[in-house]
């Protein structure tokens, strides 16, 4: 029996329970430098979440504390940070590892390096189903060889023997993916798959990522610093400057809306979407700098900055007329008139 | 691969050829007159000149280089001076121990060097680790011929437990394995602390490459991948320093042999050097440098067999 409920009835069917929770986590290398500073992120079953922002403003770092990959020096705080029921800030080494692809698998940038080169590819997904106790090794092989014919490598029985120095950029970090999938991960976490890869590939790579979803149903948390991968795949967009989430929502609002200063200027910077005609590529002028310089990180190099970015901490607001559109700016708080329509 | 090899055999010999010049220029290059320090100072002039006919001094330097080469070529190293022995012969047989002195040590000190270096690099950071590093250093840091001196006077006339001198009886294994004990024990030693280092330097890289990060974000415990991932990846990383390091084994147990007087290479090397014996230095230098060359083309064969890259490039 339920105790009664004292909220009344809504008229929504409740959200299913998310597969990554976090509530105000932070992390810091050493002592003193935040690379991640209070974030909240939430991403539900089936859900695809991106996170854009420039190199160094802690995107890696928060994809890898959620499979606790950080180095020893690293340090993580938070008021809740549950992965698939579990609470990362509580769980010791053996549940960490317990979580380590069932609960969330990861892939990662560099394809070509992800593997090791001296040994099979075979060698390599065999280890990583160490798991499962399947009585014969043929068993695992067979579910290695569908796993790879699912991602679309062509000759997946040959693949096992290669090594990955034998195959293309693309073809290992469709690979990678295949290990993945074989961790049936209630999570996928991708740190710039197709970084390294040419358009083309990059193209292939999203668009079996996408199909993943349909077909496994895992949530993806895709990270990219190119605004076009994250337009084509994802729900829900978060935009993280200096170890802050400063903008959150869905793709349309970000990228029909952009309201931060910062957002808008990735977006002025995105090759994509420059005017033909541009001899040059826009930059934002200046560094991200270590979180928490000034009240407003992007004030030093802010166009609209006002009095109040160096006074006051600019709060989380709702912005706009999307649902679920947050904006941590002053400016745009208040300011009525919404930057220019951009399409995707 | 064949050609690999083949490519190497030929470096090899060209290694061999200048080793051999240099040796001859050196020969030509040391003060004083051989004949002299050959015969003694008492030696009449007409017994050096019978010296110099003998060993062909009499002739232009390039038509000595030249017979040289030429002997060289068919395999023949000369006559000792004294003994009128084939070099080849006096060469062969000494060979054995040597190589049985550098075997033992290394096999020793490469086995306690590598579970000391993996043991350095679980234990990374903690006393563990500090610990190995300064036993390793001091192993380094103490000379061959002291651990050589304390380790016979400690087990073999203290103890007399192991023998002190000679390299045991022809035919008798036991007490030659028993003979080998404290020299290997003595020129393993330093390899002990140097590979134990090596190994965890090649360790703490391999482990920080992006696919250890993989294994690990796969929940695939450390052993795993120390031992089956970045073991043999820092392996075939030091394998080639490995190499050279047997190879100046091979004569670097010179100590270890005077202090145990052993028949070995270095020792013959040491003792036709003093002596002048040119022939007998020609020919244990040469037989030195083609078991070094040997090792390095070993290594090389080894690594590409280990290393997918390398065996799909040649
Ligand atoms: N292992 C580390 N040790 C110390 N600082 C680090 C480490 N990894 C990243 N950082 C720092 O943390 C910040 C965020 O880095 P990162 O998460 O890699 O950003 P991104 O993935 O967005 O490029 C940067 O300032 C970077 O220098
Ligand atoms: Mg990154």
């Amino acid at each position: 029996m339920k105790p009664p409920s004292l909220e009344p009835p809504s008229a929504e069917p409740p959200l299913p329970a998310p597969v990554l929770d976090m509530r105000h986590v932070s992390v810091s290398y050493g002592a003193h430098v935040p690379a991640v500073l209070g974030v909240d992120l939430t991403i539900r079953p089936r859900e695809i979440v991106g996170i854009i922002g420039e190199s160094g403003s802690g995107k890696s770092t928060l994809a890898h504390s959620v499979l606790g990959l950080l180095p020893k020096t690293a340090r993580m705080s938070g008021t809740r940070f549950n992965l698939a029921g579990t609470d990362i800030l509580k769980a010791d080494r053996t549940a960490l590892a317990a979580l380590r692809g069932p609960a969330a698998a990861m892939i990662f940038q560099n394809p070509m390096t992800a593997f090791s080169p001296i040994h099979t590819l075979g060698r390599q997904l065999t280890d990583l189903l160490w798991r499962d106790r399947d009585p014969s090794g043929a068993q695992k092989r067979a579910r290695i060889v569908a796993a790879l014919a699912e991602v679309g490598i062509p000759d997946p029985v040959g693949r096992l023997d290669a090594f990955p120095f034998q195959l293309s950029g693309g073809m290992l970090q469709r690979v990678a993916i295949a290990a993945a999938l074989l961790m049936q991960p209630a999570l996928l976490i991708a740190d710039e798959p197709t970084t390294a890869l040419d358009v083309t590939m990059e193209a292939q790579i999203l668009h079996l990522m996408r199909s993943l979803r349909e077909r496994a149903g895992v949530s993806i948390l895709i990270i990219s610093h190119h605004l076009g991968v994250i337009a084509e795949i994802c729900d829900r967009v978060a935009v993280m400057y200096a170890g802050r989430i400063v903008e959150e929502g869905t793709v349309e609002a970000i990228f029909r809306a952009p309201r931060h200063p910062y957002t808008q200027a990735l977006f002025a910077c995105e090759p994509a979407l420059v005017p033909t005609g541009m001899r040059r590529l826009p930059v934002i002028a200046g560094e991200v700098p270590r979180p928490g310089a000034s009240l407003c990180d992007f004030a030093s190099r802010c166009a609209v900055k006002a009095a109040r970015c160096v006074e006051q901490a600019p709060p989380w607001t709702r912005s706009g007329e999307f649902p679920g559109h947050h904006v941590r700016c002053h400016g745009s708080a208040l300011s009525g008139s919404p930057p220019s329509g951009r399409t995707p | 691969m064949p050609g690999f090899i083949l490519r190497r055999t030929a470096i090899a010999l060209a290694i061999l050829l200048l080793v051999a010049l240099l040796l001859f220029a050196m020969m030509h290059m040391i003060p004083g007159d051989p004949t002299v320090v050959a015969l003694g100072p008492r030696s009449t002039p007409e017994m050096r000149e019978a010296f110099r006919a003998m060993m062909g001094l009499d002739r232009p330097v390039l038509d000595q280089l030249g017979l040289l080469l030429v002997r060289l070529a068919q395999g023949d190293l000369g006559l000792d001076v004294w003994s009128r022995r084939p070099v080849l012969t006096m060469v062969l047989e000494v060979l054995p121990y040597t190589v049985a002195l550098a075997l033992a040590s290394f096999v020793w000190a490469l086995a306690l060097g590598l579970v000391l270096g993996c043991v350095a690099v679980v234990h990374h950071g903690k006393w563990g680790d500090w610990l190995i590093g300064a036993v390793s250093v001091s192993f380094v840091a103490v000379p061959s011929f002291v651990v050589a001196l304390y380790s016979l006077l400690i087990f073999a006339v203290w103890l007399n437990w192991l023998p002190a001198i000679g390299a045991g009886e022809p035919g008798d294994i036991g007490a030659q394995l028993r003979a080998l004990i404290l020299p290997s024990f003595a020129v393993g030693l330093g390899w002990v602390g140097y590979i134990s280092r090596l190994v965890r330097a090649a360790m703490i890289e391999a482990m920080s490459e992006d696919y250890v990060r993989t294994l690990r974000a796969y929940g695939v415990g450390e052993g795993r991948i120390i031992y089956r991932y970045a073991l043999k990846q820092a392996l075939l990383a030091i394998l080639s320093v490995i190499a050279i390091g047997f190879g100046s084994l091979l004569t670097g147990s010179i100590f270890a042999e005077i202090v145990f007087t052993r028949p070995g290479l270095g020792k013959m090397t040491y003792d036709a050097v003093i002596s002048r014996n040119f022939p007998l230095v020609m020919g244990t230098v040469l037989v030195t440098s083609a078991l070094y060359v040997t090792c390095m083309i070993l290594a090389d064969v080894v690594s590409a067999w280990l290393d997918p890259r390398v065996r799909s490039a040649i």
